[in-house]
């Protein structure tokens, strides 16, 4: 039997989440043993491939980028899970939402900036107007809030889908 | 002593007195009903819409805590058509303003936070609204934050009919409505407040917080209020 195709990406986040991915220790093994990552920060893969299976998404869609991946992720995945409370309700990086992106950018990149002020445009993706959850870009197939996720949920999600269930979070459930 | 009235929950034929609302006759019975704005010892005003329960023969939901029982009440409390209102309401709370769990001092001991994962609550389905709300650090002990706040009305209350001072009203309608200190003064000019704190400790999240505290350090003392009233002679 084919090995099972996992995709990982984090939008706007802070890599918490797939620290605790990673600290679902030997667990990883087990999760090796049925599928192999196939993208991700944790392996060199340039673009997300076509046919995968599971596409875990940590962080909330704030750029243009962000959009971007959540759109390619979602259309060569066949479940996609919202890891984390930035990618399930918006969390920190929605905390600018009330500000407009242009007064923030000025405020961070002229008003704080002491040597070159000014707003950057070259090499960095646009601010969408507010960073929102994922799934008001892209249909998503079951949240896993957290923040981040206790390693013992994400390992359980993982085994239950490899198993071929939906997993149930029961009291592994947890906002913030 | 009083006549007892016989009503029954889920199924469980009990005695209770007269006057008890449904909400208190189940707890004391050990049958849960989820409930935010109730707090035992505080006058009951059905804010949240939680605790909605059943009643045969009547064809609308009611709030247990504001309903009294009546003898023959045939009371359900709980029901997938309840549970899925007890979610909306819940997820129209999260979307309502900003609750940040994860930088928030109250998590992991929020009431908010606590029944939306009993309720199995793992994302909102309504949009965010994110609104820009202010917070109010001008009390030198205490700090109000609207972000959080999920207008319950157990501050006001507890600060009107425990303490007697009210310094706290709702302002506004709506979804405009906001917690007030003293006709809008700044919680550190208001002069009938007295410091006492029992607002903080009734208030169910982090909207009201002591200062010096990080994210999941609060603990209330949510029994101060309850145990005012008892002692008192209250209910």
């Amino acid at each position: 039997m084919d090995k099972v195709k996992i995709g990982t990406c984090w939008l706007d986040g802070c890599s918490g989440c797939h620290m605790s991915l990673l600290d679902i220790d030997e667990g990883i093994v087990a999760v090796l043993k049925k599928a192999d990552i196939v993208f991700g920060p944790l392996v060199d893969a340039q673009e997300w491939p076509e046919g995968v299976d599971v596409a875990v998404i940590e962080g909330a869609v704030s750029s243009q980028d962000d959009l971007k991946l959540a759109q390619v992720a979602r259309a060569r995945s066949k479940f996609v899970i919202a890891l984390g409370d930035c990618a399930v309700t918006g969390n920190v990086p929605s905390m600018r939402n009330g500000i407009p992106t242009r007064k923030l950018l000025e405020r961070i990149y002229v008003e704080g900036a002491t040597a070159t002020p000014g707003v950057p445009t070259d090499g960095v993706p646009g601010l969408l107007k507010q960073a929102g959850p994922l799934h008001e870009a892209i249909d998503v197939d079951l949240h896993v809030p957290g923040c981040p996720p206790k390693a013992n949920a994400i390992l359980l999600v993982l085994s239950e889908l490899l198993e071929g269930r939906k997993p149930d979070l029961g009291s592994k459930l947890r906002f913030g | 002593m009083t006549e007892k009235v016989k009503v029954r929950i889920d199924g469980e034929v009990i005695a209770a007195t007269p006057g008890q609302s449904i909400l208190e006759v189940a707890r004391a019975n050990n049958k849960y009903i989820p409930a935010l704005c109730y707090m035992e010892g505080l006058s009951s005003v059905g804010a949240c819409r939680l605790c909605m329960v059943e009643v045969a023969g009547v064809a609308r939901l009611v709030p247990a805590c504001t309903t009294p029982v009546q003898e023959g009440q045939a009371v359900a409390t709980n029901s997938p058509q309840l549970e899925s209102y007890r979610k909306i309401a819940l997820e129209l709370l999260f979307t309502e303003r900003n609750h940040v769990c994860s930088v928030c001092v109250s998590s992991g001991h929020c009431e908010l936070q606590t029944l939306a994962q009993e309720q199995g609550i793992t994302h909102a389905r309504y949009s965010y609204n994110f609104p820009r709300l202010s917070v109010d650090t001008t009390h030198p002990r205490y700090v109000l934050d609207h972000n959080r706040c999920v207008l319950c009305t157990r501050c006001v209350r507890a600060c009107a009919e425990i303490e007697g001072a009210h310094v706290w009203d709702i302002a506004g309608r709506g979804i405009g409505s906001r917690l007030v200190s003293e006709l809008q003064r700044p919680w550190g000019e208001a002069t009938s407040c007295t410091s006492c704190g029992k607002c903080v400790q009734a208030c169910p999240t982090g909207a009201m917080a002591e200062k010096g505290w990080g994210v999941e350090e609060m603990t209330k003392q949510r029994a101060v209020v309850t145990r005012l009233t008892s002692m008192r002679g209250g209910q």
